[in-house]
């Protein structure tokens, strides 16, 4: 039975998926914009400080923002020419936040410092972590937690299994599986590397079953592993193991992921490596590569552009701080009445205020939504139906913390594991009652947050 | 700028899977329409007059105490519809009118409106007036009309015993030698069918299963709390027919009879008094089966549907305190 079972975790959604939109569509790589405004935050952490002034002269690659203390990344130039402004910019967070304005010299020359490395395969851990953070790569999942950091776990965190991310449950978002069905050989080959830099040798690459193709493209560059030298020393071999996983919101999670795998819970409050693993996404994977082998630090990602509030949805690889404008373009235009714009999926991404936002390292997608896909509704009394009990992952009470946080009973809420919430949308998905779930969630979590800070 | 419309802020998630309270509650009052309809063809006029002044009295008290109560009036919503349906389902085709809106008054004030309304219930609004009408007028909540002629062949329309109170009758009787297996009761295919004496909603069994499992198959309910609880009460009646068969039913005979089915499928499963877990559900449901037939077989009243019910509804919010769902990472550091 055990066997027959198709990999998952308890709970979940089946929301309509969007994916149809886009994911036949190949990677378009935009045309280098004459103008890019490049937030000095795009990363979960303290945000850079800018190297540069207005009128400097930049080469791509170029570190044009330094990292502010081991949990942030350093910010790169993303084109090359001159600065033309150091301001705040809307972002895609919501609020403006400092940023820096590019003009372009239409050169589009990488700076010097940009090297290729033909011995990246003998690299030690410690060398090629330090290559990861300064390259200033960070989680291209939506999180974009500084991808060295979790590299280095503490030494009593004994490592065993890297966990790669190719699930890509949020609907509509195609990113990674174009990726993956392309550029299959990149995403292994910086696998690899961060199994290096991590001293394990085993490989566990997780990608839904909705997705096929993208097994197999995946599956057949996994045949070959780049054999490389581990850091204590001798060849060993890398073992890369592609599994397939059942169709279910959210498998991406990394909680989730890591459940459906490799068959371990992360313990509640804890991490990961807790349990021996690390989880990084696909794209993640690629840019280490594109850092180790090439030098090149992160400055464009593929961005899906869908929803039915757009003429022609697809995916394009586009330069970090380009504005949101030209992907709309680039994607036939808007139709005419866009009510709302999403940053990431429908499930967990972010609506934006402005069709002007700049492509950030996390972007993995804009959706556009037209009018009539804008869910309005009055919310009602909690009539204890438990569907959001029944599909939330994390095996919370979702009914409870959302009357706990109505009521500012933070402490209570807390007690029924506020803060193991992931914010998978789940619950808020299945309400009959519409009751905005995530939405209380996130109320109650933020003083749950502010009184730890204060505390500590 | 000036030309760049408004967009739409709100937290995640922005997709919604479009049920909503009202779809759920005209889905179970869709589910209830065969049991009805064929409750309307068993009992003839009588009972398509309750049902209709039942819903009707039910909408008219809600939105009466909801305005007396300063609150949104929510008549649309479904809920009242469905209160006054399975109020109406409860009862004898027979009874009188003041009978009836009674009823929807204890359901609505009582048993709804003065908890703080939808989803703040603790017990369920119909069985709460159900009990309260068997409590006060004994006599009019427990004389059944026979179903019509038509079927039951050439029978008039008099008053009737349920087969369960045949049996309870039987019991208290203080005869020498109680056999309750030569009572005359109706054949399984009657009792199927729904031929014989009881509410005027209980009885079509068949119609009532066909509703259930449409909620099934909706899902608008899970089958944890009708398994429990006809497993439970086919597992206890079994039991204490094994015992002793001339003093206690088989039971088949317990799920085919009273408002086994109607409570199971229906009353059990109302969101708002039942618990939020599975494994809360199955507690609930097997705990109603338990007390149904405890009731039926050791209670002075024929029947306990309702008072079981009620009594979980009672243990329910004890229930969600302490089955609580597995929680993930919950103590189970493995590395």
């Amino acid at each position: 039975m055990h066997l027959l079972k198709r990999k998952g975790f308890k709970g979940g959604v089946h929301p309509p998926d969007g994916k149809e939109l886009s994911n036949a569509k190949a990677v378009v790589t935009l045309p280098v914009p004459e103008k890019v405004k490049i937030p000095l935050s795009q990363h979960i952490g303290a945000p850079a400080e800018p190297l540069v002034k207005v009128g400097d002269t930049v080469k791509k690659g170029q570190k044009i923002g330094e990292a502010q203390g081991y949990i942030s990344v350093p910010i790169h130039a993303s084109i090359s020419g001159k600065v033309t402004a150091l301001a705040s910019f809307p972002h895609p967070a919501g609020k403006s936040l400092p940023s820096i304005q590019i003009e372009s010299d239409g050169l589009d020359e990488w700076s010097g410092d940009v090297k290729e490395n033909p011995n990246y395969k003998n690299l030690l851990p410690d060398e090629i972590k330090s290559i990861i953070q300064g390259a200033g790569i960070v989680g291209m999942g939506g999180a974009a937690f500084p991808t060295h950091v979790k590299l280095s776990p503490p030494a009593n965190k004994k490592i065993d299994t890297l966990i790669i991310n190719g699930a890509e449950c949020e609907p509509y978002i195609t990113a990674d599986h174009r990726l993956m069905l392309e550029e299959p050989d990149r995403v292994i080959e910086g696998a690899s590397i961060i199994a290096r830099a991590l001293s394990v040798s085993n490989i566990l690459i997780g990608i839904e079953d909705n997705k096929p193709d993208a097994i197999r493209a995946m599956t057949d560059a996994a045949k070959n592993p780049p054999n490389s030298p581990l850091s204590k020393g001798g060849e060993v071999g890398i073992s890369i193991k592609v599994v397939s996983l059942k169709v279910m919101y959210p498998q991406g999670g990394e909680k989730q992921l890591i459940k459906a795998v490799s068959g371990r819970e992360v313990p509640s409050g804890g991490l990961p490596m807790d349990i021996g693993s690390v989880v990084h996404n696909v794209a993640t994977a690629a840019a280490v590569y594109d850092a180790v082998r090439f030098g090149r630090p992160l400055i464009e990602r593929i961005v899906t552009i869908s929803g039915s509030g757009v003429n022609n949805p697809g995916n394009f690889k586009v330069r970090s701080g380009t504005s949101s404008l030209k992907l709309i373009e680039a994607a036939g235009g808007l139709k005419s009445d866009i009510g709302k714009v999403i940053s990431g999926g429908p499930m967990m991404g972010t609506a934006q205020h402005t069709l002007d936002i700049p492509v950030t390292k996390g972007m993995s997608g804009l959706l556009f939504l037209p009018q009539n896909q804008v869910e309005s509704f009055a919310s009602q009394a909690c009539i204890r139906c438990g569907r959001c009990v029944a599909v939330c992952p994390m095996g919370l009470l979702p009914n409870m913390l959302g009357i706990y946080a109505e009521l500012d009973r933070f402490d209570q809420a807390e007690k029924a594991n506020l803060m193991d919430c992931i914010e998978c949308g789940s619950c808020a998905y299945v309400c009959p009652s519409k009751r905005p779930l995530v939405h209380l969630i996130r109320y109650a979590k933020a003083d749950v947050m502010a009184r730890r800070k204060k505390a500590a | 700028m000036s030309d760049e419309k408004l967009l739409t802020l709100s937290s995640s998630p922005h997709i919604r899977d479009g049920s909503s309270v009202t779809s759920v509650m005209h889905t179970v009052v869709l589910a209830l329409s065969p049991g009805a309809a064929t409750g309307v063809y068993l009992f003839g006029l009588p009972a398509l007059a309750t049902i209709i002044l039942a819903i009707a009295s039910s909408v008219a008290l809600e939105a009466w105490m909801q305005w007396v109560m300063g609150r949104k009036i929510t008549i649309f919503d479904g809920s009242a519809i469905l209160t006054g349906l399975l109020l109406a389902m409860n009862l004898p085709s027979s009874s009188p009118w003041w009978i009836t809106v009674t009823g929807s008054a204890v359901a609505i004030i009582v048993g709804k409106h003065l908890y703080g309304g939808l989803g703040q219930n603790i017990f369920n609004p119909a069985l709460v007036a159900r009990v309260f009408l068997l409590i006060s007028w004994p006599v009019q909540m427990t004389s059944f009309p026979a179903p019509s002629a038509l079927l039951a062949k050439g029978v008039d329309a008099v008053s009737t015993a349920t087969p369960l109170t045949n049996i309870k009758m039987e019991l208290m009787s203080h005869k020498a030698n109680i056999d309750i297996t030569q009572l005359p009761q109706p054949s399984t295919f009657d009792l199927l069918l729904g031929v014989h004496g009881g509410s005027l909603g209980e009885v079509p069994i068949m119609a009532l299963l066909i509703g259930g499992f449409y909620l099934l198959y909706k899902r608008i309910i899970t089958w944890h709390i009708p398994i429990s609880f006809i497993g439970a009460a086919l597992a206890f009646s079994a039991i204490m027919w094994f015992v002793d068969p001339a003093k206690y039913a088989n039971p088949v005979f317990h799920i085919m009879t009273g408002g086994l089915v109607l409570g199971a499928f229906f009353m059990a499963t109302d969101y708002v008094t039942s618990p939020v877990t599975n494994k809360g559900m199955l507690i609930f449901g097997a705990g109603c089966g338990f007390l149904t037939i405890v009731i039926r077989l050791f209670g002075g009243y024929p029947e306990g549907v309702s008072f079981a019910i009620l009594l979980m509804n009672l243990a329910t919010p004890l229930i969600d305190k302490l089955v609580t769902p597995s929680r993930f990472g919950e103590a189970k550091a493995n590395g």
